[in-house]
């Protein structure tokens, strides 16, 4: 599109042939085997009639399960973040022993079927388990003064909303690492050593050169640990002991919606959560496009 | 969204730990130490404890779980899936690379953006819309019935969630490699007078394999370990249409602790092999693969 008098051409020429061809299996196949599937979702959902559909969507057990998932994937994506961004670091800027099988390693989780990361981790944290047992004894219970709030850890982790929080940042961790990683080692050091030069302190150089250099990717890298985390399923099952209302995630919601041939349920529960996990990436993208505006196009 | 949704690559280059950039060796200490902390508990213990687990009852009990009938048919079931899914999903994805990095078209992005879908769609719900298409009470459940078809819990069905979770894999790994290459290699063999047939298979496709290669990769890791999908198009019918991941879930739930972990020790092993072929490739080919990360 290079002067305003061509005519309108949806694609520009080529000499490479196949443009059709190509173009007709992708838009075949992405047609048959997503777009029209997806489609019939949200046609379920919405021919179960508005009177229906409001009351699955209130539902205090629709809405505990999705309370669940959301919380539960936000959570693990701060948690991927902060020590994301710590192995991403270390992988970068430091030399010791291990390292490129340490590199390595990260990427375990997307390599490993969830279903077995799921009841390995259901194994390591339940009760009597590696990690589990040595948890036990730490139970504490802190009640705030002049309220009926209080706050603590029983000493579980499988089997509670805890345990699905592990799971999902065994799964959630490679995105940020593998998100922060490649903008780390493009990072230039002569900033660094200029605000160095300048007298800021190394802390100072981190938090106010560094970091808003990293920022955005940091944040790409949570939203994708985070959109993972809210669907996810394998991993999380073994570990959540799905209790209805407390430990029960939005997808086994679903599934069991499903068991019990409430396909409108079912595809209710579907619907809502792609609609929140797709506002909350829209979202997450448009604070992240900012950051990337301010502080540069990293 | 141009950030790769899939691992990247790390590319050496020389490390700079000296002077202004350098933190103190306590701090660097500390920070090491609290990665490697964390790794241990979240990646490195799950998986020892498949291993360990599997190796609980003794290598008699752990030969008997992988060699029973049931076991043996999710095992073929399982490579059978990803014998139809990856294939599939290989010829979409050189196809969908094909149009996008070497033609200039209106609507391309929204084409990307279409292509990664499944990756931000819960498994379950990628399991659930063909229950909804073709399942019993599905738009199309009468039909299906009337002519005497199965593709919910059945094999068809298995494959179509499988095919849907893989979809974004291959493509996404050749789509940024492509364009970075750009078409001239192709217009100068065409100009020679090759046909558009041999143009692609003895210029463009030699010059992607790595990355190709690297999206099968994947993909097929994925297809053959794909639990929540499938969990819902199976009906988990023992022998007929358990995949090894559902096959894990149902003896892990009869308390069979130590033959679901044998049966997860081969797909672990799976992920292992998956792991060092990657971590190969990318020491090998690191700058192809990591170029077309870059785009």
């Amino acid at each position: 599109m290079t002067a305003a008098t061509t005519t309108f051409r949806w694609r520009e020429p080529s000499i490479l042939p196949g443009f059709g061809l190509a173009l007709g299996i992708t838009v075949t196949a992405l047609s048959l085997i997503v777009l029209i599937p997806l489609a019939a979702l949200f046609l379920k959902a919405a021919s179960a009639g508005p009177a229906d559909i409001w009351a699955v969507a209130t539902s205090p057990r629709t809405l505990a399960a999705l309370k669940l998932s959301f919380t539960a994937a936000l959570f693990a994506a701060l948690v991927n973040a902060v020590f994301g961004l710590i192995l991403a670091w270390v992988l970068v800027r430091y030399e010791f022993p291990g390292r490129r099988l340490i590199d390595a390693a990260v990427d375990l989780p997307f390599a490993l079927p969830t279903a077995v990361a799921g009841i390995s981790l259901a194994a390591i944290y339940a009760p009597n388990g590696w990690v589990g047992s040595l948890l036990a004894p730490l139970a504490f219970k802190i009640a705030i003064p002049f309220t009926d709030l209080s706050f603590g850890f029983d000493g579980k982790v499988a089997y509670t909303p805890l345990g699905v929080m592990v799971a999902l940042i065994f799964i959630g961790l490679p995105f940020v690492v593998r998100t922060v990683q490649p903008v780390l080692e493009e990072l230039q050091s002569d900033v660094e050593e200029a605000a160095a030069l300048l007298g800021a302190s190394r802390s100072r150089t981190i938090f106010r050169v560094v970091l808003p250099q990293i920022l955005p990717a940091l944040m790409t890298g949570s939203i994708l640990a985070f959109a993972r985390a809210v669907g996810e399923y394998g991993s999380v099952i073994f570990i959540a002991g799905n209790v209805p209302m407390v430990s029960e995630i939005a997808p086994l919601l679903i599934v069991i919606r499903l068991e019990q041939f409430d396909y409108a349920g079912a595809a209710v529960v579907a619907t809502m959560m792609l609609l929140i996990s797709f506002t909350l990436i829209l979202g997450g993208n448009l604070i992240q496009a900012r950051a990337r505006r301010r502080f540069g196009d990293v | 969204m141009s950030d790769a949704a899939l691992p990247s690559v790390s590319t050496t280059q020389p490390r700079n730990t000296s002077r202004a950039r350098g933190e103190s060796p306590v701090v660097q200490i500390v920070l090491i130490a609290i990665s490697l902390a964390f790794l241990l508990l979240f990646l490195l213990l799950p998986l020892v404890t498949v291993f360990v687990e599997a190796a609980a009852k003794g290598w008699e009990a752990y030969r008997a779980a992988i060699t029973e009938p049931d076991a043996l048919a999710a095992i073929r079931l399982t490579l059978l899936v990803a014998a139809i899914a990856v294939p599939f999903n290989v010829v979409v994805g050189i196809a969908a690379a094909w149009a996008i990095a070497k033609f200039e078209f209106r609507g391309k992005d929204l084409l990307i953006s279409l292509i990664d879908l499944p990756f931000s769609v819960s498994p379950v719900i990628s399991g659930l819309v063909f229950v909804l298409l073709f399942g019993a009470q599905g738009y199309f459940g009468p039909w299906l019935q009337a002519n005497d078809l199965k593709i919910v819990f059945a094999l068809p069905g298995l494959i179509l969630a499988t095919v849907f979770v893989t979809f974004p894999f291959v493509a996404r790994e050749l789509i940024p490699h492509m364009q970075s290459l750009g078409s001239a290699d192709e217009e100068a063999a065409l100009t020679l007078g090759a046909s558009p047939w041999r143009v692609f298979f003895c210029v463009t496709l030699p010059n992607v394999k790595w990355s190709l290669f690297y999206g099968v990769l994947l993909c097929n890791a994925r297809a053959m370990g794909e639990f929540g999908a499938v969990a819902v198009v199976s009906g988990k019918i023992r022998g007929l249409t358990n995949t090894m991941p559902l096959h894990i879930e149902i003896l892990y739930n009869e308390y069979m602790g130590a033959a679901a972990f044998a049966v997860a020790s081969l797909l672990a092993g799976l992920a292992l092999v998956t792991l060092v072929f990657k971590t190969l490739l990318e020491w090998h080919y690191g700058d192809v693969i990591a170029a077309s990360r870059r785009h």
